[in-house]
């Protein structure tokens, strides 16, 4: 079998990543194995628990169901880019801190980075659009209320929710 | 879980993108979003030796009227046309089935021309495309064909396309009509145990056989002037409801019969 393999430059939390790496490597991959930021998980690859969301040019994906060449030439964002005025956390990271909204934690960075675009796109969501938010998001930990209320505290705490390189507008 | 061994190509306008699929034959496979095509290829129930990724086509991804014809570039994303005014005012119920695709995440790079060409029969667009009596155009290296949505759709995961077809538009005619899409799930990113679209006088279901159908004898009731209750008792007439984890056939048929008599009472309110 010939391995296909293509230089592929993302940026990644405002840094250049550049890696030649197999064609059929997936974004979570790239990030993980290649750059060495494990905050990002695989959780059921299969795309439905959104355990390995990121942002793409500011948008949530699931980095497991992107390739790393789909990728190339544009801005990712993971976990470990969310920073803010809560001693180095962002407002959403603090909601998730004050409110318990974890426990497991495995969850967590793809919950975050959901919420994180939630926050860019809607600034004053209801419990409901938290919700629907969340749908591409599975926790087996906190039955997904605490997690609803710890948006919601972000979401009242008028601190940059955006993370320093999302890309978004 | 990771894909088998591919070639990825990447093009920037669909001329590349034919050339290509001419190229590379049957090994060759279009990469728009890849949410139906790299899950599968993750589970290698598809092992393409080349994917021709038609993510740098911007011409591909455009909405636009021409005339009284609603176009929607086949690379734009779910959650683009959800969010289009345009397609909001022309087809409502396009817009409300692609905020009901996947999650968010998903509509942020699924698109509708690759939701519409994998063909699943249990998916909202599919359904949705053929209650409101879409026609794609498709182009080859022999120049463009347009092909209506009740042609479409030959099989499971299976349309109507030849395999060097690139899909670059969806034209809708603009609905003036009342409209209602109904989505049975029991988690709200699943498929659709049953989904029924309505528009004006089509009514189409989803998941109620290998292909979406139309609810051909629901229709003819309706046109006798018929009411939601005598046509929504005939919604499941000559379907083939499949029986899996999500549901026996029987019970298929059942929410085949209940969805459409309520998207037909909604529907009525909106005309």
């Amino acid at each position: 079998m010939t391995a296909y393999t293509s230089r592929v430059e993302i940026t990644i939390n405002g840094d250049r990543a550049a890696h030649d790496v197999e064609d059929r490597t997936l974004l979570v991959h790239f990030i993980r194995e290649h750059e060495g930021l494990t905050g990002t998980h695989v959780g059921c690859d299969t795309s439905n628990c959104g355990a390995c969301t990121v942002l793409l040019d500011g948008d949530a994906v699931k980095s497991c169901t992107v390739l790393a060449v789909q990728a190339h030439g544009h801005a990712v964002t993971t976990v470990e880019g969310l920073s803010g005025p809560y001693d180095g956390r962002s407002a959403v990271q603090e909601g998730f801190r004050q409110c318990h909204g974890l426990q497991c934690g495995y969850c967590t960075p793809g919950m975050l980075m959901a919420c994180t675009a939630l926050l860019a796109s809607n600034p004053s969501p209801t419990g409901r659009d938290v919700r629907h938010a969340l749908e591409g998001n599975l926790c087996r930990c906190t039955g997904y209320q605490m997690i609803v209320d710890s948006v919601l505290w972000a979401a009242e705490h008028p601190a940059d929710n955006r993370s320093q390189h999302s890309g978004a507008a | 879980m990771i894909p088998a061994p591919f070639r990825h190509v990447r093009v920037d306008t669909v001329e590349a993108a034919i050339a290509a699929l001419i190229e590379h034959g049957d090994e060759a496979k279009l990469l728009a979003g890849g949410h139906s095509l790299l899950p599968i290829m993750k589970l290698r129930l598809a092992t393409p030796g080349v994917l021709v990724d038609l993510g740098g086509v911007s011409s591909l991804s455009t909405i636009r009227m021409d005339g009284e014809e609603l176009v929607i570039g086949a690379g734009t994303r779910h959650r683009d046309v959800h969010q289009s005014p345009i397609v909001t005012s022309a087809a409502p119920l396009l817009a409300y089935a692609s905020s009901l695709v996947g999650d968010p995440q998903v509509r942020n790079r699924g698109t509708i021309g690759g939701s519409i060409v994998h063909a699943d029969p249990a998916a909202d667009l599919p359904c949705a495309m053929l209650a409101l009596d879409a026609r794609f155009v498709l182009q080859s290296s022999t120049g463009l064909r347009s092909i209506g949505v009740d042609e479409f759709f030959l099989g499971f995961w299976t349309t109507a396309m030849d395999v060097n077809e690139v899909m670059v538009e969806i034209r809708i005619p603009r609905q003036e009509t009342g409209w209602s899409y109904q989505k049975f799930t029991t988690r709200s990113q699943d498929w659709a145990t049953v989904a029924v679209a309505v528009a004006g006088g089509r009514i189409s279901l989803a998941s109620m056989a290998e292909t979406p159908v139309r609810a051909g004898a629901a229709e003819a009731e309706l046109a006798q002037g018929k009411g939601p209750v005598a046509a929504g008792a005939l919604a499941d007439a000559g379907t083939r409801p499949p029986e899996d984890l999500r549901a026996s056939s029987d019970y298929r048929r059942n929410l085949a019969q209940v969805l459409t008599e309520r998207a037909l009472v909604e529907a009525a309110t909106r005309r």
